[in-house]
């Protein structure tokens, strides 16, 4: 049984009790990072405090509890996202774009050869597209893009032409800039239809919804521990045991080796060959507390909620602010998660978060990562707006506050 | 006043919604310089007429935010006609105001004298407040003197 309360959510965020600028804070920029509970700093502190030792290396009490407490992590994780091999296939990095980064330069460089597609979308964050420009300089592989259509969703019409070619499909399930969730496993059954891979970009999806690998039929799926109310500093990229057997090491050093030897080095089997050096063992403990409070809440529910949140916001900015602002992402909040971009008529987002930041407001300004999407709008910036699960409908009034003051200041 | 209201005065508003020396010129005669912060996506390009020694003529393009665009318009306004050293020297106490505001700050009476050589620019001076906004503040100005250089090189 889970239950949902945001407000107790809200609750055991120690940060949301904080004031700026003398009002209490109103924090929509969960999509750039979210908010840890309680139970996540608490776990890592514990985790300090009585069990720290390296991993995989000495043979005391406190090292096998940390490596107990490093391991059980990926334990949790393949759970979360229903890895059909289990823990074996959850390989932790440092956050979605190095988790990217390994994808290409592990079963990209040693796949792909010149002439090969790699087709990701207009609506990709910087990190699953230059990892791909890089392939492309060093190999000669091609790099080719899903179009977004004037409604904000990508552009399917043409898929099968798109297809041509392709070895990898690699796209976001829910975009950074627009809230927009795109069919992950309708993509996945035109991927597998002519051959190819597909890998996700689950940075934002994975904590606006359930994520499970095995129903999408996907291959790769990459995500980041911090927008997951879980700390910096740790990600995962997750791959089918089949796949991963086939990539070769990124990082060489300790810990990723079965031998080494004068005249050369054995990689170690299995997830370890890709995690040189110490890895961020804290930081696993931290993501595993949050992956334990997000199935305590239930992924179900908070995508309710992120729901119940996202018609909101967008009816009533649509009817406070209709013909002041232009919001950039689908007004059909079917397939839509709480991520909204607005464009202020006359006012620069930089300018729009400043004024908010006045009342508190934290929201991000920028091209959020995403220039190509930014250039098909004809955007230069958006001021983003996003929700996670202790977000409330009061937060979305101090935003409308916030806008009008900004409005009227630059009008 | 508040940090809000110190940073977006009057006279910065006024030349955002009215930048003054908008536009082109011929190049040659003048020089083209671009400039960008890739943070957030501002860009600014210059055209820069410089003869004998004198910043003859400026004008320029570009978008960004308030801040970023307000500090070009103010700074064309400044330096248009001037002799190519004064055009450095308020280069300098831009730069000074900006990025050696905690050193400036702590001597009143430098800022004093810094602030009445600064004329109509000094209602830049709230930006120190945000110092995430100092670059948007800047980017003309590192703008100018790049150009400048290549005028003076080239």
């Amino acid at each position: 049984m889970t239950s949902f309360n945001a407000r107790r959510v809200r609750a055991d965020v120690p940060l949301l009790r904080r004031m700026v600028n003398g009002r209490p804070i109103t924090y929509l920029d969960s999509g750039a990072s979210s908010l840890q509970p309680r139970a996540v700093i608490e776990a890592m502190s514990r985790y300090y405090e009585l069990h720290h030792a390296n991993v995989h290396r000495g043979v005391y009490q406190t090292a096998n509890e940390a490596t107990e407490e490093y391991e059980g992590a990926r334990a949790a994780i393949a759970s979360f996202i229903n890895a059909p091999g289990g823990a074996d296939e959850v390989v932790f990095t440092k956050n979605t774009t190095e988790s990217f980064n390994l994808l290409a330069h592990s079963w990209g460089a040693s796949t792909l050869t010149r002439g090969d597609v790699v087709l990701v979308s207009e609506m990709e964050h910087h990190a699953n597209i230059v990892p791909w420009f890089q392939l492309r300089d060093a190999t000669g592989i091609e790099v080719r893009f899903i179009p977004v259509s004037d409604d904000y969703r990508l552009d399917l019409t043409k898929l099968d032409e798109l297809l041509e070619g392709v070895k990898l499909v690699s796209v976001t399930a829910m975009s950074n800039v627009l809230g927009t969730k795109n069919p992950i496993g309708e993509l996945a059954q035109a991927a597998h239809g002519v051959g190819a891979l597909i890998a996700v970009d689950g940075a934002q999806s994975i904590v606006h919804g359930p994520t499970d690998v095995r129903e999408l039929d996907v291959d790769f799926l990459a995500f980041s521990g911090h927008k997951m109310l879980g700390p910096t500093g740790i990600g995962v990229l997750w791959t089918r045991a089949s796949v991963l057997e086939s990539m070769p090491p990124f990082l060489g050093g300790g810990g990723m080796i079965a031998d080494v030897r004068l005249d050369g080095f054995t990689p170690a089997k299995g997830v370890a060959r890709f995690e040189a050096g110490t890895p961020p063992i804290a930081e696993t403990v931290g993501l595993h507390a949050a992956v334990r409070y997000l199935v305590g809440l239930g992924m179900d529910n908070i995508a309710d909620h992120d729901h119940e949140l996202t018609v909101d916001a967008l009816t009533r900015l649509e009817s406070n602010f209709a013909g002041r602002v232009r919001i950039v992402g689908p007004h059909d909040t079917k397939d839509r998660g709480g991520v909204i971009s607005l464009d202020v008529e006359g006012v620069h987002p930089h300018d729009v978060a400043q004024v908010l930041d006045e009342f508190g407001v934290c929201v991000r300004p920028g091209h959020h990562c995403a220039k190509p999407l930014m250039r098909r709008f004809g955007l230069a910036a958006t001021a983003r707006a996003s929700f996670g699960p202790y977000s409330l409908k009061a937060d979305t009034d101090v935003l409308l506050e916030a806008l009008e003051a900004a409005i009227s200041m630059f009008g | 006043m508040s940090n809000l209201e110190n940073l977006y005065r009057e006279i910065i508003l006024d030349h955002y919604r009215s930048p003054r020396n908008r536009g082109e010129l011929a190049t040659p005669p003048a020089h083209k310089v671009e400039g960008f912060n890739p943070l957030c996506g501002d860009e600014v390009t210059l055209y820069l007429d410089v003869r004998d020694g004198v910043l003859a003529d400026i004008k320029m393009t570009g978008h960004g935010c308030s801040i970023s665009q307000s500090s070009s318009s103010l700074m064309s306004a400044a330096v248009k006609g001037k002799a190519l050293e004064d055009v450095q020297a308020t280069i300098d106490t831009f730069k000074d105001l900006m990025t050696g505001h905690e050193a400036a700050l702590k001597d009143e009476s430098d800022v004093e004298v810094d602030l009445r050589r600064l004329g109509e620019l000094a209602a830049l001076q709230g930006v120190v407040k945000f110092p995430v906004r100092i670059k948007c503040a800047t980017l003309a100005w590192n703008t100018l003197r790049q150009g400048l250089e290549e005028v003076s090189t080239s």
